[in-house]
């Protein structure tokens, strides 16, 4: 849904009359229905948003009670299982589908999070550093340039160590670790809108810089950006569950996909279900994403709509 | 070429200095006196305390510790480990073999079966075969690896029984290590079963380690080779009459290999983040679980010179694919 109202934003931002903006959302809508995967991407997002706020009405029990009469029971469908505990439950009696579905809720605020922390920092940097140019440029660009140096999830890693375990400095960490990539994205869009002529004239007509650099230039940056985001989306998603399968990012007993599969290492070859089950949500989730990316990207870039 | 490559290198001396400052303000910013961090809970004696600040200059101004610090590194001395009071130089150079070892087994398997998948979805656009390609490399690409390791080891260490869980070699064959990389190395031994033993190890975490490049890799080469088949030279040539497996082969992959270059350059990092993942599941003795482990056991001097190393190494590493951008394209060469 956020990519939705990501293009509202940039839409209404155009100084367009309204026949054109519509045209506009109906062609994008055009070139990403034209995606099937993008399609269905979409619609498997949507359902994670209905279970994610949902949650406490969809799931049959509490993500954090423990039932010590059964631990570690299989699935519905394997012998040993029962009907009450659908997908099983883990080593010490929660219930797996419980704990699956309140964890959609984590993975998307953390994407939501983190990409809008990391688009709004990095979109007022490289806007800056595009505009201005010169010396602030030069030191802004070397500034990212040593954060790109590390490997991200290391980078991410070392930065949680310093601000102390949990999901919120995960986050912050993840958040910073992302955002070099959406000020080389926008500074380059920017210096090759700076010198078109509807900059000039709005600049010969009065503008000032702030109203330039943020109703001029930046609606007509937004293309790139908007697919960057979901790509961040996916990876902040990803990100975060390997620090949480490392130990370092949400704590347990929250039901984090990630933390989850750390408590479950030690299970992985007598109780499958506990290892494959969140793991699987990860993936369908990233992959929804990755997949109305590419459609994003289909439908906003130019220079493929040509072809 | 000699000037490409100064100018190159000159570039990289900023951002060598903020990837020090980082690496410096890492045990700085730590909640917390360093000497008591490092002292633990044992905690110390007042004087040990003074003895302890002097020692390691944490009582001279901060940017006078921090030009002390380069210049120890310069001349190589990275500190030493808390745990184990080994320089971490040391300690980084024998466990980096094992961490190259796996990467270069990963990016080999990526490239090897990700430009001919590639290549192959290209040349049957819009079939089955190209969406079934690369509907595998979206999954590929959003695979969270370190359950895919999971995964694999269920399936052929728990159910088949094919492979080990850990580690990177029997524990029956034991020979010094010469190169440190265990393939290598075994060989070299003559043990029977010895670098069988290397490779069943060295396996799963190499494909687990390979999926994200490889995914990446095929979606570049396709898109890549798109492009360029629509290129006028590639009608030229097959015009000319041409086998298309000429065509496709010769003309049209040698130009469409610079962005993949590119993005294989750029897996580097990847690979060496992905390795602290895989390397920890598979109790893999390299870089990446070490940087953890150090992590988890305050070696703060550890995490400090490990960062700067892989940081550098990863620097290094996009150095060479940009010189190799120059020897292919001479049009990059003269801007």
């Amino acid at each position: 849904m956020s990519d939705v109202s990501h293009i509202d934003v940039a839409a209404e931002a155009q100084p367009a009359p309204r026949p054109t903006e519509r045209r506009a959302l109906a062609e994008f809508w055009y070139y990403f229905s034209e995606n099937r995967g993008a399609v269905i991407g979409l619609i498997v997002f949507c359902l994670l948003i209905v279970v994610a706020v949902a949650a406490p009405l969809l799931a049959p029990y509490d993500p954090v009670i423990q039932d010590r009469d059964a631990l570690l029971t299989p699935p519905f469908w394997q012998e040993g299982g029962s009907a009450s505990y659908l997908l099983g439950t883990d080593a010490v009696g929660r219930d797996m589908l419980s704990r699956l579905i309140y964890g959609a809720r984590f993975s998307l605020f953390i994407g939501l999070f983190v990409v809008t922390i990391a688009v709004a920092g990095g979109v007022s940097i490289g806007l800056v550093a595009g505009y201005v140019g010169g010396i602030v440029d030069t030191i802004i660009m070397r500034l990212m340039d040593v954060i790109l140096a590390f490997p991200s999830l290391l980078l991410a890693l070392v930065l949680v160590a310093i601000l102390g375990p949990g999901l919120l400095n995960a986050m912050i960490a993840i958040a910073i670790v992302l955002q070099p990539h959406f000020v080389r994205l926008t500074r380059a869009s920017v210096m090759n809108e700076l010198g078109r002529d509807y900059v000039t004239s709005a600049r010969v007509a009065g503008a000032s810089p702030f109203y330039l650099m943020t109703r001029t230039i930046l609606p007509n940056c937004l293309g790139p950006v908007i697919v960057q985001a979901t790509l961040s989306f996916s990876n902040a998603i990803l990100d975060a569950a390997a620090l949480g399968f490392l130990g370092m990012g949400a704590q347990p007993p929250t039901p984090e996909w990630g933390t989850m599969l750390a408590e479950a290492r030690e299970f992985i070859l007598s109780a499958w279900w506990v290892v494959t089950f969140p793991g699987l949500a990860i993936l369908i989730t990233v992959l929804a994403i990755n997949l109305m990316g590419d459609g994003l990207r289909d439908a906003l870039d130019p220079k493929l709509k040509r072809s | 070429m000699i000037w490409f490559l100064l100018r190159r290198i000159g570039l990289l001396i900023p951002t060598f200095l903020g990837i020090t400052i980082v690496a410096f303000g890492f045990v700085r910013v730590l909640p917390g006196d360093p000497v008591l961090l490092m002292a633990g809970e044992r905690g110390l004696s007042e004087e040990r305390y003074a003895q302890l600040m002097t020692e390691f200059g944490y009582d001279r101004p901060i940017w006078r510790q921090y030009l002390s610090y380069l210049g120890d590194l310069l001349s190589g001395d990275f500190g030493n480990s808390i745990v184990t009071k080994r320089p971490v130089l040391t300690e980084f150079f024998t466990l980096f073999p094992a961490t190259v070892e796996l990467a270069v087994c990963a990016m080999v398997i990526a490239v090897a079966v990700g430009i001919p998948a590639g290549v192959f979805a290209a040349s049957r656009r819009g079939t089955i075969a190209d969406q079934a390609i690369m509907g595998t490399a979206l999954v590929g690409y959003s695979m969270p690896i370190f359950w895919w390791g999971l995964l694999l080891i269920i399936v052929f260490s728990g159910t088949l029984g094919w492979t080990p869980v850990s580690g990177r070699i029997s524990l029956l064959y034991y020979f010094p290590q010469g190169t440190g990389f265990m393939l290598i190395d075994s060989l070299v031994s003559g043990q029977d079963g010895a670098f069988r033993s290397a490779v069943q190890h060295l396996i799963l975490p190499s494909i687990v380690l390979a999926t994200i490049p490889l995914a990446v890799i095929a979606r570049q080469t396709r898109s890549a080779m798109l492009e360029v088949l629509g290129e006028d030279y590639v009608r030229t040539a097959r015009a000319k009459g041409l086998s298309p497996r000429r065509v496709i082969g010769v003309h049209a992959l040698r130009n469409a290999m610079i962005p993949v270059i590119t993005v294989i350059g750029l897996s580097v990092g990847t690979l060496l983040g992905g390795a602290i993942l895989t390397e920890t599941i598979f109790s893999w003795p390299g870089i990446g679980k070490w940087m953890v482990d150090s992590i988890f056991r305050r070696d703060y001097p550890a995490v400090q010179g490990g960062l700067l190393l892989v940081a550098a190494v990863v620097m290094v590493v996009n150095l060479l694919v940009d010189m190799t951008y120059g020897l292919i394209n001479p049009r990059i060469r003269r801007r």
